[in-house]
């Protein structure tokens, strides 16, 4: 039995079809992200998993149990960490994590807890009165105070600082390490690529790949170069002098289908440099997955409704963006 | 997590004792509630302030020699209205809006237990009141003469019941600010046309009617009997009890999580 187990899970809203045909399955042991921009249907499938969506096709199993018809036996099982937050505003950290622990037979140290997520220098703050990463700290130490055998955690470094996203990583990865099933949304690929173990890429609802980083980034297409430079280069003429296919996948952004030898990296960057034009970077054979994302969701002949990562203000050519601390 | 999670053995859950997590429950709730600001006043400094102030300034039309006689009761159904109705349902629309109550359904508190803190703390909050205003109105000169208290604490009883579920019933349907407005709206509306501080027979004859039909005036009519000089009128047993039974169904019914 594995510990998450989604079957052709469909989820209606009116006509619209948030989640469509889903199927997966997470193991204990094992961070699993659900990777996809926003409104792919991960936060729904992740409710279904809870038992707050009522899937109208399919079904849906956590630690084999139905999450809505058999609700009680499983809550004890799991923790939930909400994309809103959904703590008292007037709640002080260590209250609420006492509050939460005592609905478990056998909790985490509440004390011991609030030191590991840091946030023994707010303790006498209230919910509101913490920063947005503060929050999203407490509140990720609410879903584990109960020690899970599986957590689910939207978006858990949404507005977190560097460090704060660094510890919650850490966290993520001990979980797992103890035996937890971890389950995961993000619209960071780099987040899925440095944290989970399996990502499941989502995309309007439905799969569009699922696997290991490793196997996901190095499915096919690793004969490639790809490089940053500025828009609008003369690609017939680089063509010519590599030998090879050249693409301006996105302004600015160039992929050269040509084996990433050194031999044939020095013939690009010697063309650059011929041409007096600069390199703003550069990546040979193992791809990122915001690569493999691109590809596959061309491959099922669509763009994405919401570019991955993509913030409104930042509407430049560059392809590879993250989210900045705020 | 200093240790590896144990595997459970069969189907045994991790929750705690179901009583351990509804003590915990109501202690929270006694806390958050203590501490936010316009509930302290709404459920203390108003009706403290609006007993001392009408009995020691003879401007209201109570009818009694001491205005206190006739307030005293009043202002205590004032408190019960005020903790039932108002602070819950300001603190419950928030804690929807917010996804508190969402977040502790997938916890495992139960809506039984969530419920039952809710009333716990309620009746905390509506003991300290009574204390803190029967030693006000004893200053004050109010005195007891042959009081029924178990009709006082049925009526309570009943109008909390009545009083919550119309809270509850605002607090799952309508958004957080709106709730927040028309808990207060309401509470000035039933404070001057519930008997609490204007007797009843002072408002017009169609007014008085529409009053005595509110859970507040039948509670108001019921304390005055009960605690004061005076019958208390069968209508006013009716009104609680068809209040009482209707705001908690349709709140059960009408209530959404989220």
């Amino acid at each position: 039995m594995s510990a998450i187990e989604v079957n052709r899970l469909t989820i209606s809203y009116g006509a619209n079809r948030a989640v469509d045909r889903l199927s997966f399955t997470g193991e204990l042991g094992e961070v699993l992200a659900l990777l996809g921009p926003n409104g792919a249907g991960k936060t729904s499938t992740v409710e279904a998993l809870e038992g707050y969506r009522n899937p109208s096709e399919g079904t849906v199993r956590v630690l084999g149990l139905d999450p809505i018809a058999e609700h009680a036996q499983l809550t004890p099982q799991i923790g939930v960490m909400a994309q809103s937050g959904g703590v008292y505003p007037g709640i002080r950290p260590l209250e609420a994590l006492r509050l939460h622990a005592s609905f478990y037979a056998a909790p985490d140290d509440p004390q011991e807890l609030l030191e590991r997520v840091g946030l023994t220098h707010v303790r006498r703050s209230t919910w509101r009165q913490l920063s947005g990463g503060e929050q999203q700290r407490l509140s990720l130490a609410l879903a584990l105070v109960g020690r899970p055998r599986v957590a689910f955690l939207d978006e858990p470094t949404a507005s977190v600082d560097v460090q704060g996203r660094q510890l919650i990583r850490r966290l993520v990865r001990e979980l797992a390490h103890e035996g937890v099933c971890v389950v995961l949304t993000t619209h960071d690929l780099d987040e899925a690529e440095r944290v989970a173990d399996r990502v499941v890429i989502i995309d309007r609802g439905r799969l569009i790949k699922s696997g290991t980083p490793n196997e996901l980034m190095s499915a096919g297409g690793s004969r490639e170069i790809r490089f940053g430079a500025p828009a609008a280069l003369d690609t017939a003429s680089l063509g010519k002098a590599m030998i090879a296919a050249v693409e301006e996948v996105s302004p600015g952004e160039y992929r050269v289908a040509i084996d990433p030898s050194p031999a044939n990296i020095a013939a690009l960057t010697n063309w650059l440099a011929e041409n007096d034009l600069p390199l703003a970077d550069l990546r040979a054979g193992r791809q990122r997955l915001e690569d493999v994302f691109l590809r596959m969701t061309q491959i099922t002949g669509e763009v994405p409704s919401v570019r991955v990562d993509s913030a409104p203000q930042a509407r430049s050519g560059r392809s590879r963006r993250r989210q900045g601390p705020s | 997590m200093s240790t590896p999670a144990p595997a459970p053995a069969g189907g045994a859950s991790g929750a705690a004792p179901a009583h351990q997590i509804w003590r915990a429950q109501t202690r929270i709730e006694l806390i958050l509630t203590l501490r936010r600001g316009e509930s302290v006043l709404l459920t203390f400094a108003i009706p403290v302030v609006l007993l001392a102030f009408f009995s020691l300034v003879d401007v209201v039309p109570t009818g009694t020699g001491n205005p206190v006689d006739f307030l005293f009761p009043g202002i205590l159904a004032l408190a019960v209205m005020s903790t039932a109705l108002v602070s819950v349902a300001i603190a419950t629309g928030f804690e929807r809006q917010m996804g508190v109550l969402k977040r502790l359904g997938s916890t495992p508190l139960s809506r039984g237990q969530l419920l039952g803190a809710k009333t716990a703390a309620m009746v905390v909050i509506e003991a300290i009141q009574i204390v803190v205003l029967v030693i006000e109105g004893y200053a004050l000169g109010f005195r007891f003469s042959s009081p029924s208290i178990g009709a006082a604490a049925a009526a309570a009883v009943l109008a909390t019941i009545a009083f919550a579920g119309l809270g509850l019933l605002m607090a799952g349907t309508l958004p957080a600010l709106t709730t927040l407005a028309a808990a207060n709206g309401v509470y000035l509306l039933l404070l001057l046309l519930g008997g609490m501080v204007i007797p009843l027979a002072k408002l017009p004859a169609g007014l008085r009617v529409f009053s005595q039909a509110l859970p507040s005036g039948a509670l108001a009519e019921v304390f005055h009997g009960a605690l004061g000089r005076g019958e208390i009128p069968g209508h006013a047993w009716v009104v609680l009890a068809v209040w009482a039974l209707v705001t908690p169904v349709l709140a059960a019914r009408l209530f959404r999580w989220e």
